[in-house]
């Protein structure tokens, strides 16, 4: 593996590229995200925001009750959110359990969904507290699956020590399971790792280590996807992106429960990274209740009132 | 073929309906609006549409300002308990805050900046001056500044054009808290919001003269300072000036506190933050414009990090929006008067002649009204007029450092004494930089942050005393100040 | 002369930002100054001052980190909503205790005379009691006033409206959070006053008030491990030894007061230095 040439894959050229970056000043970073978050969106900027906010929807649901029922009716409204309005895109993506992986797959290709991937979370999400044999299995069943898309987890006990190689070393065995399959993206629990420095130090090692994307949260934690912390992972790929010439996606997830919410992300994404971000294969949300108030804002604007959820499906 | 993707943000203004600008103004003297003469139009800078005509204060209506105010001061204001003056300023602070967005819009059309400022810097902090000081009126023996504290009288003040009403409050609260009356003039660019603090003084029933507003030009100013009924004199605007006054009064008793021009050095080390510090030299360099006496109007870089830093900021600047001031989501709004713009012109076209690379950020400026894109100037060296004399626009003038004591004497080497920054993440070296510039001021991994709480004034001939806090307080207590 | 039957109100404790019965379900009689009943407010119990101490307990951290100017905002709002409010204090005021309208009159205006003023003391309190202190060395060395935590009062019989102020006010001006006990027989200006504040934007659990009798509560509120601080300026003189003994468990910072000055905020504050060196 090149790495992009950053590091050897060793632990003392791991310690010196992390070592180099610069540090975040929290108070900084946190005024920067607050004045982002007075941009005023309107009218055709709303509709478009609206509308390519849906289509980086990562509809989600990760619950111990999870169902074959309940995941074909989520991928039904993955692909079709509005039943009575057919303009309305689908999402980006489906993200499941491994186990139910196949049944989203073939229930997406049934209903005309064959343009909505699904994404597996594994590595023992949302812990990530398990043998690499037991995460590497985990990955390898999603993959062989269907998935087209894995969510790890790295290993915060690790990072949080200092283990800095182990939680490199584990993202490019995951890596390498994906192959050409699926694409990876690495979750960092950010409300975990607490600080930006800390942060700004995952987003490099896990894109040097071949993150396809970074992302924020596992949604079981708060603090999930806060404005400052998806600024920080922003910065991080616009930085990489000099350095490497190569985009990495980013994903806030969990948090993000309204319109607003996922406007003041696109801005952030607009005015940090760029506006090359602004599409599917670059960022995402996770999120489940956003989609319908999505929805309901998208009917305002075109209806000129406000909507109700009765107008909205539950799933 | 990778479409071009662009999010564009829609216009987003802010309603005029909220104000009603009468087509012509007087001046409030004695507790009402009175008629005044000679006027004069002010203007949007942003379109350049007159918005109403303003007075020229003469030698009659400065003569019944400062008539009214002594009456009041003599009357009512010394008489009355400092616990009572308290509530005034507390009603004022809470009216403020009540009428904020009318505040807001009125001072953007009046003096051109973006909407978003007013609305989320200027007003607030104004209101917040008021609430802070009411709570002094009735604390002054407790300020260590004697246990008799007394007031000078009545108080002359003249504010600039870059801060209107911020200014207006930093003057006027503390001098009210203390006991003094005031006369105040606000600048001849935009005095539409002090009239309209005049309307909230009557409904907070402020007994009539403690507050009058004089309007006019630099010759109602003159009036002011030279009244022999004015007893201390408070002054925010250019060196210039500020040493014509110094002039003025040194044959005379009157107190006086300056808050003048500035050429602050903004020193970023090798181990700051970046990100953060480029926000920071955005911040102290193109908020309001430049048109901020404290400005980072000198980077000071790290050799190390220069380059970096450089790209950093020139992608960063790509991204500051200039336009509309109205609009919501504007960052840069218009030069406050033709006269600005002009002078800004003149010394960048210095800047260009004595050799220094300018680089703009592109960016499409409208037909009408007064505008300058964010600009910098690289191999700039201390020698560089540019890096000696305030420009107040957005124009920054970048020079390298090598060594620590090398950023500081650079930083050093200038009349002015303001304010200055600080960025790298380690403590002791922010503390040993803070301990070496001599600045009233000095922001370190931050920039541009106010509070009433917090005194600002500068060294040198940045001017004499500070405003804000309990060492601001001093100024309007007789005794307290030098003689 | 009008046959309308007028509602009375029930008077209960405030706990947590609500208005709760006490859990022991006992009430005692509140007579006016010629002996007729006028209500039954609650005979608090260590259960509700437990309650009370957790709720307080709660909300300090939070409280503490509002910044001054938004502590002294809503001091100021209490003195708004106790000024819209006059007649019905000056009412019960005279009610209880039987004093004049026009000395009812001036305690009401006092207290929010008195509110006024320690509202304005939020944001002043550290820059004149904090310090740089010029050590010798390299060192930038600074004291700050911070709050100590949850601190419980006893409130004085009289006046019951302005004792009631002072024993709230400048302990939660310094960043603490407070339990009070209020007068005993006249406990009507407080329960009152406890809807002054749940409508000024005071956070819940920031001021808690209870009724009944000091006998009962003072030794539970002097033994209490999770309590800071106590205020005893409502407590006589004979008592105070005992709670002083009590208090000297967790070693609580118990003081008696006699006016209104700024001793009272920094009494329940402690002073923290800290040293950083200067250099490169």
């Amino acid at each position: 593996m090149s790495f992009y040439g950053l590091v050897d894959g060793t632990e003392a050229s791991l310690k010196k590229y992390l070592d180099s970056l610069s540090g975040v000043d929290q108070v900084g970073a946190d005024a920067r995200a607050a004045m982002l978050a007075t941009r005023s969106i309107k009218t055709t900027s709303k509709r478009w925001a609206i509308d390519t906010a849906i289509t980086m929807v990562d509809l989600t649901t990760l619950e111990g009750a999870d169902t074959a029922g309940k995941v074909k009716a989520l991928c039904t409204k993955a692909v079709r959110p509005d039943p009575t309005d057919s303009s309305v895109p689908s999402v980006g993506a489906v993200c499941v359990y491994n186990d139910m992986v196949a049944i989203a797959r073939t229930h997406l290709d049934l209903i005309g969904g064959q343009h909505v991937g699904v994404a597996a979370v594994s590595t023992a999400f949302p812990s990530g507290r398990a043998s690499m044999q037991v995460k590497i299995q985990d990955t390898k069943d999603a993959v062989e699956a269907g998935a087209s898309e894995i969510d790890m987890v790295i290993d915060r006990g690790a990072f949080l020590s200092g283990r800095y190689i182990e939680v490199f070393d584990e993202i490019v065995k995951i890596r390498e399971v994906c192959g050409t399959k699926a694409h990876l993206k690495v979750i960092f629990e950010t409300g975990e790792l607490v600080t930006y420095d800390n942060v700004r130090k995952a987003s490099f090692l896990a894109m040097a280590a071949g993150a396809d994307f970074i992302k924020t949260s596992t949604g079981k934690v708060t603090p999930a996807a806060t404005a400052p912390v998806v600024l920080v992972m922003l910065e991080a790929v616009r930085d990489f992106y000099a350095m490497t010439q190569v985009r990495i996606g980013v994903k806030p997830a969990g948090g993000i429960r309204n319109t607003k919410d996922a406007i003041k992300q696109l801005v952030l994404v607009n005015e940090t990274a760029g506006p090359e971000w602004l599409k599917p294969s670059l960022f995402r949300i996770g999120a489940s209740a956003l989609l319908n108030d999505l929805l309901m804002q998208r009917m305002k604007m075109d209806d000129g009132y406000y909507a109700s959820p009765q107008y909205v499906t539950i799933d | 073929m990778e479409e071009k993707l662009s999010f564009e943000y829609a216009p987003a203004p802010e309603s005029r309906a909220l104000v009603s600008i009468k087509p012509k103004y007087g001046h409030f003297i004695g507790g009402k609006f009175v008629a005044g003469s000679k006027h004069f139009p002010t203007i949007n800078p942003a379109t350049e549409e007159v918005l109403s005509q303003i007075a020229r204060g003469g030698k009659s209506d400065v003569d019944a300002a400062v008539k009214a105010a002594s009456k009041a001061y003599t009357t009512t204001w010394s008489k009355m308990s400092g616990k009572e003056r308290g509530k005034y300023l507390f009603r004022i602070a809470r009216i403020m805050q009540e009428r904020s967005r009318e505040f807001a819009v009125l001072e953007t059309l009046d003096n051109g900046k973006p909407i978003r400022e007013s609305r989320d810097v200027d007003v607030p902090l104004a209101a917040a001056h008021f609430f802070y000081h009411a709570g002094w009126a009735d604390k002054l023996e407790y300020a260590g500044l004697g246990t008799t504290p007394k007031a000078h009288g009545v108080a002359g003040q003249i504010i600039p054009w870059n801060f209107p009403l911020l200014m207006l409050a930093w003057k006027v609260a503390p001098a009210l808290a203390a006991g003094n009356t005031v006369v105040l003039k606000p600048a001849e660019t935009t005095s539409l919001t002090a009239l309209l603090f005049a309307e909230v003084c009557q409904q907070a029933e402020l007994p009539a003269g403690v507050v009058n507003i004089v309007t006019g030009d630099g010759s109602t100013g003159a009036l002011i300072v030279n009244h022999p009924g004015i007893d201390k004199i408070a002054f925010t605007g250019s060196t210039e000036v500020g040493k014509i006054i110094a002039r003025a009064v040194a044959p005379t008793n009157k107190s006086v506190t300056l808050e003048l021009g500035g050429k602050a050095a903004n020193i970023i080390f090798e181990d700051a933050a970046i990100d953060e510090s480029v926000e920071g030299i955005v911040n102290g360099i193109f908020f309001n414009q430049g048109h901020v006496c404290c400005a980072g109007s000198r980077l000071i870089l790290q050799e190390s990090i220069a380059d970096e830093v450089l790209e950093k900021l020139k992608n960063r600047m790509a991204k500051i929006r200039v336009g509309d001031p109205m609009d919501k989501n504007t960052d840069l709004g218009a030069i406050n008067s033709k006269e600005q713009l002009l002078k800004i012109r003149e010394l960048t076209a210095v800047g260009d002649s004595e050799g220094a690379q300018r680089w703009s950020a592109p960016c499409d400026l409208p037909g009408k009204g007064f505008w300058f894109a964010p600009t910098i100037f690289t191999g700039v060296t201390q020698a560089h007029r540019i890096a000696r004399e305030e420009i107040f626009g957005p124009v920054l003038s970048v020079l390298t450092f090598r060594t620590p004591q090398e950023a500081i004497d650079k930083a050093n080497n200038t009349p002015f004494g303001l304010s200055a920054g600080i960025w790298s993440e380690k403590g002791s070296k922010v503390l040993w930089a803070s301990q070496q510039l001599r600045a009233g001021v000095i922001w370190a991994n931050t920039f541009n942050k106010f509070d009433p709480t917090s005194p600002f004034g500068g060294y040198k001939e940045s001017g004499w005393g500070r405003e804000g806090g309990r060492h601001g307080l001093s100024a309007y207590l007789k005794g307290v100040s030098h003689e | 002369m009008s046959n309308r039957i007028d509602v009375k109100k029930t008077y209960k404790l405030f706990i947590n930002g609500a208005f709760p019965r006490t859990e022991s379900g006992r009430t005692y009689e509140v007579k006016n100054a010629k002996g007729a009943f006028i209500a039954n407010p609650c005979l608090a119990s260590r259960k509700d001052l437990k309650d009370a101490v957790v709720a307080a307990r709660a909300a300090q951290h939070g409280w503490n980190k509002a910044t001054a100017y938004n502590k002294g905002q809503i001091l100021y709002r209490l003195a708004e909503m106790l000024e819209g409010r006059r007649a019905q204090f000056v009412d019960e005021i005279v009610t209880v205790t039987g004093v004049s309208k026009a000395k009812a009159e001036k305690e009401v205006t006092d207290s929010v005379d008195r509110l006024v003023w320690y509202a304005g003391w939020s944001d002043k309190i550290s820059s004149l009691s904090g310090a740089l202190n010029p050590v010798a060395g390299p060192f930038y060395n600074f004291t700050i006033p911070e709050s100590m935590g949850v601190i419980a009062a006893i409130a004085p019989e009289t006046p019951s409206l302005l004792g009631l102020i002072d024993s709230i006010a400048p302990i939660i001006v310094g960043g603490n959070t407070v339990i009070v006990l209020a007068s005993t027989k006249a406990p009507l200006s407080a329960m009152s006053f406890a809807e002054v504040i749940a409508t000024s934007d005071v956070p819940a659990g920031v001021i808690n008030i209870l009724t009944g009798k000091k006998d009962e509560i003072t030794p539970w509120m002097a033994s209490h491990m999770d309590i800071d601080g106590l205020d005893i300026s409502g407590l006589g003189a004979k008592k105070h030894v005992e709670v002083k003994s009590a208090g000297s468990e967790n070693l609580k910072r118990i003081y008696s007061f006699k006016s209104a000055d700024p001793g009272r905020i920094l009494a329940f504050m402690e002073n923290k230095t800290v040293w950083h060196p200067i250099g490169l």
